[in-house]
């Protein structure tokens, strides 16, 4: 008896496995949030050329190698977006990040590609990084803490919060 | 007065001529400044085509960079080598495991992953160590929700089981209440299914082939490792686990398997079906840099042979206060108890007190050393030193 209902179990899993698949992990579109941020008056792109000192503070922080030439921001006054990917365990997370007066005002996972770890999409989560800073050690000057078992999201979500708000100083001076 | 008109005529001829040289002259600036114009929004349109041919090529070579025919593929692996010198053994050093994964992604809701393990570093015939398939499953995403995964998976129990890589645990051993009771690392074949009914709420069902223990009724011994394994009496696991509050996770799983002695072909005479329930929970808790993590696991088996033995209940605890100083160091301490023959009336628990630390060369790259004292039906003392890797 116990063999049938294991074999049922494995036939209705499977079946249940044909079913048709949901887009997994897109919460909302970078357009939307920028969108959200700005109440609809979105400005144009700018682009930030990012320097050689500017990529190793980045590596510093993200702890590994970036490659990446510039970034796209988007600014009015005092505040910009930044939608910025980084790599949790093995595929990048797409990450909303909008900086008011130097402190995040909203902080979003926009896509997890990852199969584990996807806690950090949840507002539970992501409500921690609201009105964080960046002190003069390039750490966020409050503590984020972690979830079980999604401790490379973590990182990830925590090392994009503190670039975006680095990267939104720099222009921020630039702009003096 | 000829004299006058002569000079006045004179002086308006003068001014005249001034007058249409200035012409001329504001006309020719005028010419320059439109052609000037012209230079500059010439120039601004190069300008901007320039930009433009920048903004391609960067976008070229980032894309170049991240491309690659290996796009759906992923390697990571981890290691950890340790050194052990305790008072009633030699002192050993062992790459204890090298661990490679292999994972492929086949569209955006399939994928496999796999763990490959050298452990103690040479296997073969009369030698140390083991080739093992710790992990290869497909996991299908059914919607945002429910997934399920088919083939070879760990068993989602307890905390170190599915994560245990060197730089996400401190002690440089696993701790010996999840090796002996649960018993960590402990992967089974079968089918498994994940449903999220509310953010951080998670629920997994598994039907899976089970342990076969011998007639000691060890459940570390039990593991047949999906090698050839005898699958006659399978078993059931089901786990709840609660992340909703930042910080915190509460985690149990209840394991009912139908006969851990696979009917019994281990044995010399028949003996009683021995049907088994795991129970186990466990709670973690961070608060800044302070985490207490604490774990308690309790085999039922039933059946005359087992409790002749003291093995029909085998139970085990431990609790762990670490606290990260700064990025780079983390310091625990654990007191742990664990009972393979908690069914008996003697005393066999062994207790284990260990404190110690962990220094990270980076993130994932972690330097171990712990003091560890034994106590009840053990009398031993020792330290380890360690070191672990993850990418």
């Amino acid at each position: 008896m116990t063999k049938f209902l294991s074999v049922l179990f494995i036939a209705l899993s499977m079946l249940l496995s044909g079913a048709s698949f949901a887009g997994k992990g897109v919460y909302q579109t970078p357009k939307a949030f920028i969108n959200n941020a700005f109440s609809g008056a979105t400005p144009e792109a700018k682009i930030l050329w990012l320097t050689k000192e500017d990529k190793a503070v980045i590596a510093e922080i993200m702890q590994h190698k970036y490659n990446r030439m510039r970034i796209r921001y988007w600014q009015l006054g005092d505040e910009t977006v930044w939608v910025l990917d980084e790599i949790g365990k093995e595929k990048p997370i797409t990450i909303g990040v909008h900086i008011k007066e130097k402190k995040i005002s909203h902080f979003k996972v926009l896509t997890f590609r990852e199969s584990r770890g996807d806690e950090v999409r949840h507002d539970f989560y992501a409500k921690q990084f609201l009105n964080a800073k960046l002190n003069d050690n390039k750490q966020l000057n409050q503590h984020i803490d972690g979830i079980t078992g999604a401790t490379m999201s973590v990182r990830a979500t925590t090392k994009i919060a503190r670039i975006a708000l680095l990267l939104n100083a720099k222009v921020a001076d630039d702009n003096l | 007065m000829m004299k006058k008109t002569l000079i006045a005529s004179a002086l308006v001829g003068l001014f005249a001529s001034n007058a249409a040289i200035a012409n001329e002259e504001t006309d020719k600036l005028r010419q320059v400044i439109a052609e000037q114009q012209k230079v500059l929004e010439s120039l601004e349109k190069r300008l901007d085509e320039t930009d433009h041919k920048l903004n391609a090529t960067a976008e070229h070579v980032e894309v170049a960079q991240e491309d690659s025919v290996f796009d759906n593929t992923t390697i990571g692996g981890y290691g950890e080598l340790h050194y052990n010198n305790y008072d009633d053994s030699d002192a050993k050093i062992d790459f204890h495991r090298f661990v490679l994964f292999f994972g492929h992604e086949f569209s955006d809701s399939i994928r496999f992953f796999s763990e490959f393990e050298l452990e103690h570093s040479l296997s073969g015939d009369g030698k140390p160590g083991e080739v093992e398939l710790e992990q290869a499953y497909v996991e299908v995403d059914i919607n945002e929700e429910v997934s399920s995964k088919v083939g070879l998976f760990l068993i989602p129990v307890g905390i170190i089981n599915e994560t245990h890589e060197p730089p996400t645990f401190y002690g440089v051993e696993r701790n010996g209440v999840e090796k002996n009771i649960i018993p960590a690392t402990w992967w089974e074949a079968g089918l498994a299914v994940n449903f999220k009914p509310a953010p951080g709420l998670s629920i997994d069902g598994a039907a899976t082939s089970g342990l076969e223990v011998g007639d000691d009724f060890k459940i570390r011994n039990g593991r047949q490792k999906v090698a050839k394994a005898k699958a006659e009496n399978l078993a059931y696991t089901g786990r709840i686990n609660y992340t909703a509050i930042p910080g915190l996770e509460l985690a149990a799983t209840l394991q009912y398997q139908t006969d851990i002695t696979q009917g019994g072909s281990n044995f010399e005479a028949p003996i009683d079906t021995a049907d088994a329930t795991l129970l186990e929970a466990h709670a973690i808790y961070q608060v800044n840099d302070f985490t207490v993590r604490a774990l308690y696991a309790r085999w039922d088996i039933n059946g005359d042979e087992a409790k002749e033995l003291g093995r029909d209940e085998q139970t085990g605890w431990y609790v762990e206060p670490a606290y990260k100083l700064n990025e780079k160091i983390g310091v625990f301490a654990r007191y742990a108890e664990y009972d393979n023959n908690a069914g008996n009336s003697d005393s066999t628990v062994v207790k284990s007190t260990s404190v110690g630390v962990n220094y990270y060369l980076h993130e994932n790259v972690v330097l171990k050393a712990d003091y560890e004292d034994l106590g009840g039906s053990k009398d031993s003392q020792g330290f380890n030193l360690g070191f672990g890797y993850q990418f």
